[in-house]
């Protein structure tokens, strides 16, 4: 017989957790989308109740962000300029119905292809925190994100939070998302970049991640490399080229073929660091 | 079981013990009763479901019960308190925001969460705040101005008087925006059970059931599982009366992945619990026919024995020396077309229930067609049309789906042998995977014009799709030749279709008959010939359309009501205006294009060579209430105010007077069909016809003139010709069984002749006409297209209600632009509504429509119909605009990014 349970403590949550594996459950916004028309006999882990697993608080070196912290709460928080691309990410996610349920953490660990926070908080360098009843461990987002729905995450630990350092004064941050119609709207390709100022105007160092091309979201190495140093200006987009996504394992559905995301995951990183830099 | 849940919905304490991780939906609905808030997906794509929890919106159907603990939920429901509608609620009514109204109260929901904050929002923040609402009816922009303009301040309520031309809004719309309306899901005996269909995961297989005790063993709550050796009466069912190819239950044979194969009923919780894979079930898999092409390729498997060609029907419509006509030419153009399956994606998926009465079944569930639902089920059960009652309910939408029969075979059956009321309700992937769509088709068509730029010749070719079962594709084969030509003088003509099956999802009605996948050709040879001639597109159309006095292709002369030119020349001004502006922008540079196109259509309305007839009745209480008796079921298109005003019109008295009883089998006659774009034009007429022989009647009983005054009071009527007076005592005469002591009976069948061998005759009464013009700006460097704004100017013979025919205006453009730039039913891969887009709110653009007004005088006061029109010339002016944007035509639809962008890439246009 199903049991729910929906602990206020986090202990509580990592010791029912420990116990034996159970399907965990934050706004059930890809929960329950996955379960159209069946009765499924689970056992379910509600962590929405958690005290202090929401909301997000400025630390020492940056941000920690709770998982269940929705994406509303990221449009209504204080946060400084380096997070607006995240802002941009959370009002194209779903419509506000999403918005108001769906949270960081379930976004992460669903593991879609086409989540918005994944390459958002890739730009960011964000970690994910993991924590089981013994304790607590960080990884980079680069490295939890493991494939199609699949991440570092064992079935006795649950994301409590995510990490996002404080990048240089003056950084920006943008989001571009491409899809076949204006709102609810998968992704065909994402592009979060992000460009920390160097000195006398240039580009100190550049992130750019791209989501929805390939099964995990990646981030843009060769093209960040290049991008450090240049002089900051409108046309900095220039600077990427088609060699610089070459390794991108594209994705190919009835969204879009490779080819096509190739391109226009191109064009939108362009996009993306002509309007940063501008 | 866990300890209660509490919570407060609409201010009121609750306490439930459910399982806490049962959707919120169904904690409102099935345990609280509120059914005002609708289940459209279950999977947060459709924004029906949405209520505010502590004052936000979310999905109830994504919210587990447990987490609403302690929280205050508001529904639909709680938005009228005391009584008094919400100022939403009657900004909606006013606008004509609610068409159907499946979508309503999550519009209402999600637009109070927004007002709350803000009293006057722009049309961005509604649109932002709305935008996970889904609607297939309204094309979204008389909601945005509803949003907008609800908290204006006092507004005078509608005098209800609503003469015809009047812009009343819609008799119906007190129950919508209050979430009253019943809709298929909405109600059952309480003792129902539930009935799931347990469906084919090949598209083509033989199968073998074994024995299903183990099954009953492990599942108590399993009262029977049904096959298809239950069915009382023929196994069969299917629109003509010829070809009944469709099975309730398959036999050891299946056609398509989603042909239902077994039923279970039982409790809820049982049959939802049952794993396909638990059945016993063996299947042999054979490879299926997958299309068009390898349907008729020599030696192809067949679909059905006995149709040796997989050829379901064929259509021709030829007149005039074709092949002279382009041998003489001095100019040729040619075309193809290329569209695939559309789902009608109404939001309310099929649902209802029958029961049992002595011997007689009743079906309660949503349809566009009791009549024919009545027959169909009188069939499948083995009874007399008269043993069977249908009482639709609510329709969340049809468009032509709800055309074809879903749940009520398989409840009634069940519901027979059960001797049980039995419910059933599709899922959405459900619903998409075993309904019909819209026939995929393929098109090749060529158009010869002389050295003086006029058109001498048309030929034509188009294979549509009807998948696995006939339903109505051979109308769909005998309607697109007769249109194929287009709205225009274009001399020899030589117009030919099939209809072919293939294993995959049945294609049946949807909004067009096949007619909006011919007007893409005839759209698209248009625009080149005017090229080739360098001619202005709009001029050129100009030239040919037809007018009062010319003959059709099947040698039909109009003689009234062919007002084509007319809309064009409504289009004028904005055309010549747009294509220059689109001229200065291009000339800036950029990835950005604009452009202008123009779509054209004509469409016959009601049945094609066939009597379609309608019989409308008006009753005259002991009491004095005037009841309209219609049998034309009102889907969201209008049809219950139409009718009213109508008739009311023809009694002299104000539509508030009438009330209301429609479909019931029972207490209406036979309306025919909501299809073909008849009610207006032949209902109407009969409503028209009604009202008059009821007062006839009364004259006649008085013994007054004609010209003499009738005044409706409480129990009594008078009458006063010429100075005398007569008061009719009602309470001293006889009643019948609906309590009426005078009916007035109207019946209207369209005149029309059955077409020869070359499709000539006069198919239809009268013929709609429409132009519509499209601006729409393109990205070239990714592909995507926005359109920025349309106009539409419609011949209607006669607005019965102007702000009625906007909105379906509106909605049949929105349903267009998807046609042309993203719907895409892929069988077994686009089967739920986050895969198959359909537009949203910032998809449809500012919408501005032209009425045109050519009287047809067969028609109520002049009216024709406008459901389908509405949607045909949206999707060729969207392509003529993406060609004047960037030089490219797109053969196929939809115009997804990637497509437009390999063609852009192919023709060295990518920027
Ligand atoms: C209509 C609609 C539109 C959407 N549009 C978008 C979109 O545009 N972009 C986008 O990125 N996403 C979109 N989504 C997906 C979804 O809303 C987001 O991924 C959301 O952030 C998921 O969060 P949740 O709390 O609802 O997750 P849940 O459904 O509660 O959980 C998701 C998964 O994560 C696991 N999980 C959740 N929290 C934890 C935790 N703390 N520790 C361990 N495991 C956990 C769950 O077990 C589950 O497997 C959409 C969904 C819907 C229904
Ligand atoms: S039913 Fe909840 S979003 Fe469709
Ligand atoms: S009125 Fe919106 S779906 Fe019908």
């Amino acid at each position: 017989m199903a049991s729910y349970e929906r602990p206020t403590e986090l202990d509580h949550a990592l010791r029912l957790l420990a116990e034996r594996s159970r399907v965990v459950l934050a706004g059930g916004t890809d929960h329950f989308p996955a379960r159209v028309g069946t009765a499924v006999d689970e056992d379910v882990l509600d962590v929405s109740a958690i005290a202090g697993l929401r909301g997000i608080v400025a630390t020492r070196d940056g941000w920690c962000i709770g998982a269940t912290t929705t994406w509303t709460d990221v449009l209504e928080a204080d946060l400084p300029a380096q997070f607006d691309g995240l802002r941009q990410a959370a009002r194209e996610v779903g419509g506000v119905q999403v918005q108001n349920r769906g949270t960081l953490g379930g976004n992460l660990c669903n593991a879609s292809p086409a989540a918005d926070g994944i390459p958002a908080l890739m730009a960011l360098d964000a970690e994910v925190e993991l924590r089981d009843a013994k304790g607590a461990l960080r990884v980079p987002l680069d490295n939890f994100v493991l494939g199609n729905r699949r991440t570092a995450r064992r079935p006795d630990q649950l994301v409590t939070a995510i990490h996002v350092p404080r990048l240089a004064e003056g950084t920006r941050t943008t989001f571009l998302k491409l899809g076949a119609r204006r709102y609810l709207v998968i992704s065909i390709v994402m592009v979060a970049a992000t460009l920390e100022p160097g000195a006398g105007g240039t580009v100190g160092r550049a992130r750019v991640a791209i989501g929805a091309c390939s099964p995990v979201a990646r981030r843009l190495g060769a093209l960040e490399a290049v991008l450090a140093g240049r002089p900051m200006g409108p046309d900095l987009g220039a600077a990427a080229e088609a060699l610089h996504l070459a390794d991108l394992a594209t994705i190919d559905d009835v969204r879009g073929s490779a080819a096509y995301r190739r391109e226009a995951a191109l064009i939108l990183v362009r996009r993306a660091l002509d309007r940063l830099a501008a | 079981m866990t300890a209660p849940i509490r919570f407060h919905v609409n201010d009121r304490p609750v306490a439930l013990a459910v399982p806490p991780a049962r959707r919120l939906t169904r904690a409102l609905r099935d345990d609280l009763g509120l059914t005002g808030t609708k289940v459209g997906c279950d999977a947060g794509d459709c924004g029906a479901c949405t209520v505010l929890v502590n004052g936000r919106q979310v999905c109830a159907c994504l919210t587990p019960v447990a987490q609403v603990a302690g929280a205050r939920v508001t529904t639909v429901e709680g938005l009228a308190a005391n009584g008094a509608l919400a100022p939403l609620q009657a900004a909606i009514q006013r606008f004509g925001a609610a068409q159907c109204g499946i979508c309503t109260p999550g519009m209402l929901m999600a637009g109070a969460s927004l007002l709350a904050r803000n009293v006057r929002p722009s049309a961005a923040e509604v649109e932002d705040a709305l935008g996970g609402v889904l609607c297939r009816c309204t094309g979204y922009r008389a909601i945005v101005q509803a949003v907008m303009h609800a908290l204006d301040g006092a507004v005078a309520p509608a005098d209800g008087l609503g003469p015809v031309g009047t812009a009343l809004p819609r008799v119906d719309c007190h129950d919508k925006v209050t979430g009253r309306e019943a809709f298929g899901a909405d109600r059952a005996p309480a003792d129902a059970l539930w009935l799931r269909a347990v469906r084919s995961p090949h598209a083509r297989a033989r199968f073998a059931l074994g024995s299903f005790g183990a099954l009953h063993a492990r599942y108590p709550g399993l009262a029977r599982v049904l096959t298809a050796a239950d069915v009382p009466g023929a196994n069969s069912f299917g629109i003509y009366p010829h070809i009944k190819d469709q099975p309730v239950l398959a036999e050891g044979h299946v056609r398509f992945a989603g042909e239902a194969v077994v039923a279970l009923v039982g409790d809820l919780a049982t049959v939802e619990a049952i794993r396909d894979d638990e059945l016993p079930i063996a299947w042999t898999v054979e490879p299926p026919v997958a299309s068009v092409d390898e349907a008729l390729a020599p030696g192809a498997a067949l679909v059905h024995d006995g149709r040796a060609d997989n050829v379901l029907a064929r259509g021709r419509v030829a007149r005039g020396n074709v092949d002279a006509a382009f041998a003489a030419a001095a100019h040729v153009v040619e075309m193809t077309v290329a569209t695939g399956f559309v789902e009608h994606a109404y939001i309310e998926p099929e649902a209802g229930y029958a029961r049992r009465v002595g011997n007689r079944i009743e079906v309660v569930a949503c349809t566009q067609t009791p009549y024919m639902d009545r027959d169909e089920i009188a069939r499948v059960v083995g009874l007399g049309p008269e043993a069977v009652r249908i009482v639709p309910t609510g329709t969340g939408g049809g468009f032509g789906g709800k055309l074809d029969i879903s749940v009520q075979p398989l409840v009634a059956v069940a519901a027979w042998v059960l001797g049980r009321p039995v419910r059933c309700t599709y899922t959405r992937p459900e619903s998409m995977a075993s309904t019909t769509k819209r026939h995929p088709s393929r098109i090749t068509a060529r158009l010869a014009a002389d050295g003086a730029g006029r058109i001498t010749g048309f030929a034509f070719h188009g294979d549509f799709e009807t998948g696995a079962y006939a339903s109505w594709g051979p109308t769909v084969a005998d309607r697109v030749p007769i249109h194929a030509c287009g709205p225009y003088r274009m001399g020899a003509v030589r117009a030919t279709s099939a209809a072919v099956y293939t294993n995959r999802t049945p294609a049946g009605a949807f909004r067009g008959f096949g007619v909006p996948q011919a007007a893409l050709a005839h759209e698209a040879l248009m625009d080149a010939l005017a090229a080739r001639l360098a001619r202005d597109p709009l001029a050129f159309r100009l030239d040919h359309a037809l007018r009062k006095g010319d003959v059709t292709a099947t040698g039909q002369r109009l003689d009234h009501s062919a007002g084509l030119a007319a809309c064009l020349e409504a289009l004028r001004e904005d055309w010549t205006r747009a294509r220059a502006d689109a001229q200065a922008f291009n000339g800036t540079g950029g990835a950005m294009r604009r452009g202008v196109g123009v779509g054209c259509m004509w469409y016959g309305i009601g049945n094609t060579s066939m009597s379609n007839p309608s019989t409308m009745r008006v009753g005259l209480s002991r009491e004095g209430g005037l009841t309209l008796y219609s049998g034309a079921l009102d889907v969201g298109q209008g049809s219950n105010t139409v009718m009213a005003q109508i008739c009311a019109e023809a009694l002299g008295v104000p539509v508030v007077a009438l009330a209301l009883v429609t479909g019931d089998t029972d207490r209406t006659a036979d309306a025919g069909k909501t299809s073909a774009s008849r009610q207006t034009f032949v209902s109407g007429k009969a409503a028209e016809l009604a009202g008059r022989d009821l007062r006839a009647r009364i004259l006649r009983h008085a013994n007054a003139g004609a010209s003499a005054l009738v005044e409706f009071g409480r129990g009594a009527v008078a009458v006063r010709d010429r100075g005398t007076a007569r008061t009719i005592d009602l309470r001293r005469l006889e009643t019948d069984i609906n309590g009426d002591v005078f009916v007035g009976e109207g019946r209207f069948d369209p005149p029309t002749t059955r077409l020869d061998a070359d499709g000539q005759g006069s198919p239809y009464a009268t013929y709609a006409f429409a132009a519509q013009m499209a601006e729409v700006e393109v990205d070239r460097a990714l592909g995507t297209v926005k359109v920025r704004r349309i106009v539409a100017a419609h011949d209607v013979g006669r607005a019965i209600n102007p702000l009625l025919v906007e909105g379906q205006i509106h909605g049949g453009i929105a349903q267009g632009l998807g046609l042309a730039l993203m719907e895409e039913f892929l069988p077994g891969r686009t089967t739920n509504l986050h895969d198959y887009l359909i537009p949203t709110f910032g998809d449809v653009p500012p919408i501005e429509v032209r009425l045109i007004e050519d009287p047809e005088p067969l028609g109520p006061f002049g009216a024709k119909g406008i459901g389908e029109p509405a949607l045909i010339p949206t999707a060729p002016a969207i392509l003529g605009a993406i060609e004047h944007a960037t030089g490219v035509r797109p053969a196929a639809v939809p115009v997804l990014p990637h497509r437009l962008h390999a063609l852009l890439r192919a023709a060295g246009k990518v920027r």
